[in-house]
């Protein structure tokens, strides 16, 4: 099979679930940008959002014809506990970074742009993903195109002394995106917003099988008979974890059928989430129907079959990000309770596609309700997949992709006739 | 015979940067505010995700219900139609005296939590061709439920902008087309961009031309079928 016939296909498979016409747009608009060499820079393959997105998008802009590749830096443990330390910091924590390890994040980025300055340089677009690559701008002077940092981070509030060490890499760049409006930082160039998506070819969102959900079912002991409500996400405070217990017991004395799945995987590595996980373990220790998953890491494929087989799913966050595990159980057709909170908002709506509440109080009245009126989590949940369709799945993700490229190259003006 | 030419456009969504906490610093910041930034607050909305029912058909207004819980000066900026408005500077004169009328009457200076500030944006539209063209009206009953959402908006929507009339774009090719279309041009008139989805619009203007032709609407191909409502 050549190339031009397995990217028709992998747009056919994106186009069984986005719609052909969604597809026939991505086409069209890549048509006027064929050939294009773009390439997108990050610090891993695996592992991490991040490299979950590159891993779509690159196959589904070589399929619309657009030349990409993706390249990832090679880092040493102390660049790693540097850019670590970036993370947190630009989320709001106050972390004193030492001036060694800042050094070697400059020094291992100047390393890499050895290896990378041909591809860097020659290249029409880069696209520069968080801050682990994003001195490599610096080290590329004779670059041809446009260079876009991509911030996947909330840096609505970060902590200054590091975002003011961090942000003189980006000046030169021609671009900046971000997820969402409050996310963004002011910058002397153009900053475009582009919400994320889900994959829906991905073992995260496809279809599970019965056997599959039966069996991930039994391993973790929940009966299949009774309503399960499932959150899926790490012990952190702000996805309040407790909160949800307290929601699920207030419910559960209307329901005394209901289970609770709390899945959130080992906390081993992350000494907060120990004392959070404790917490909940505490909260959940004399209720066998509460199911705490924190051994170990959890497949895609059994978290993909835990909010198949729940018949609510919560994501009760005191504060997100944009909440992709909303949108991954939106598009399983299932009716989500959301913390009034970053993203979530943007994809919760009141009896439509779901509720978003601010309280326990609000999240068990809400669970009553749909247990309780059971034709409405299917209605909900019908919803919830379609608005995904429309707005949350990779296709729309790329398009706005393109759009943002054709923006850089035609000036972003208010309107531009291809 | 004039050709339909059909046309697709996305957005490309800029921050700019300015935001509002109080209905005072939302009039101060449209004042001066890049012009697109209105258009894109009015218009783009349509453009973004949404479900269907709308419940106010701008940003400004749907911010001044759920996060002033200002439900006046929603209410009386909701009630502004932008395609009154041949000039975006003049549709920013509207809303500054509409925000200047209810700062006037009110008493209190309500607040918007600081994570529900208003934050400015601005887009940049993106039309490319698709080199689909249509001679007969009757060509629209099966062309209609293929087009992209992006189409919809692109001669449904921007159109009321870009034409001098006001008119969307297959109101304007049927005027040309002579009195046999008066009707189904009509039809078309009567149906209010503001308070449904892209995906919803495109259905329902699919059912007028196929109900003028007498054809049954054509089934949406593009949608999986276990999402069709």
């Amino acid at each position: 099979m050549n190339a031009s016939q397995s990217g028709n296909d992998l747009l056919e498979r994106y186009a069984e679930h986005a719609g052909q016409d969604a597809v026939e747009q991505l086409r069209q608009l890549a048509e006027p940008l064929g050939g294009l060499k773009v390439v997108h820079v990050n610090s891993t393959r695996k592992g991490g959002g991040v490299a979950e997105i590159l891993a779509t998008h690159v196959p589904l802009m070589r399929a619309v014809g657009i030349d990409a590749s993706w390249e990832v830096i090679e880092g040493s443990a102390d660049f790693f506990a540097c850019t670590k330390s970036f993370h947190n910091a630009l989320q709001g924590k106050a972390v004193q970074i030492p001036d060694t390890l800042l050094r070697e994040y400059e020094e291992v980025n100047a390393r890499n742009a050895e290896r990378l300055r041909p591809i860097l340089e020659e290249a029409d677009v880069v696209f520069i993903h968080d801050p682990q690559p994003a001195p490599l701008l610096s080290h590329c002077p004779n670059r041809q195109g446009k260079w876009i940092w991509r911030c996947h981070i909330d840096l609505s509030h970060p902590y200054r002394p590091v975002w003011k060490y961090l942000r003189r890499f980006l000046l030169e760049y021609d671009a900046s995106v971000f997820s969402l409006d409050a996310f963004a930082q002011p910058m002397p160039h153009p900053v475009f917003l582009i919400t994320p998506s889900i994959d829906p070819l991905s073992e995260k969102n496809l279809p599970i099988d019965p056997e599959t959900l039966g069996r991930v079912l039994e391993e973790f002991s929940i009966d299949p008979t009774r309503p399960i409500v499932l959150q899926v996400s790490r012990f952190d405070r702000f996805k309040d974890p407790v909160g949800v217990i307290e929601a699920y017991r207030l419910a559960k004395d209307f329901v005394p059928g209901l289970q609770l799945v709390l899945a959130g995987g080992s906390a081993d590595d992350d000494p907060e989430g120990e004392m959070v996980l404790a917490e909940v373990r505490k909260a959940a220790e004399d209720d066998a129907d509460i199911h705490v998953l924190s051994s170990g890491h959890y497949s895609d494929r059994t978290i993909n079959a835990l909010q198949s087989a729940a018949d609510i799913v919560m994501q009760k966050s005191l504060r997100e990000g944009f909440g992709l595990t909303v949108t991954e159980a939106m598009w399983k057709g299932k009716p989500v309770i959301g913390g009034n909170t970053g993203g979530i908002r943007l994809q919760l709506l009141n009896h439509r596609t779901g509720f978003l509440v601010d309280t326990p109080e609000g999240a068990a009245m809400r669970i009553r309700y749909l247990l309780s009126e059971r034709h409405r989590i299917g209605q909900i949940g019908q919803g919830a997949r379609e608005l995904v369709r429309q707005s949350f799945l990779s296709t729309r993700h790329l398009r706005e992709y393109l759009t943002l490229i054709v923006a850089l190259r035609y000036g972003t003006e208010d309107r531009i006739e291809l | 015979m004039v050709e339909f030419a059909i046309k697709d456009c996305t957005l490309a969504i800029l921050a700019t940067g300015r935001r509002a906490q109080t209905l005072r610093e939302l009039r101060d910041v449209i004042r001066n505010v890049h012009v697109g930034s209105i258009y894109h607050h009015f218009w783009g909305t349509l453009l973004r995700p949404q479900f269907s029912d709308r419940e106010y058909n701008n940003d400004f207004a749907t911010w001044c219900r759920l996060s002033l819980h200002d439900n006046t000066a929603a209410e009386r900026l909701a009630v502004i139609d932008p395609a009154h408005f041949s000039d975006l500077e003049d549709l920013r004169q509207e809303l500054i005296e509409v925000i200047d009328e209810r700062l006037d009457e009110t008493e209190v200076m309500l607040f918007a939590r600081a994570d529900r500030q208003f934050h400015f944006a601005r887009s940049v539209i993106v039309v490319f061709d698709t080199n689909k063209r249509l001679t007969e009206p009757h060509e629209l009953v099966d062309a209609l439920p293929l087009m992209s959402v992006g189409s919809i908006f692109y001669h449904f929507v921007d159109a009321r902008r870009r034409e001098p009339l006001g008119q969307d774009d297959f109101q304007a090719w049927l005027a040309g087309m002579g009195p046999d279309y008066e009707e189904l041009r009509e039809s078309v008139a009567a149906m209010d961009p503001y308070f449904e989805s892209l995906f919803v619009l495109r259905d329902r203007l699919a059912q007028v031309f196929a109900g003028f032709f007498g054809r049954p609407a054509a089934g949406d191909s593009s949608r999986p079928p276990e999402v069709i409502a």
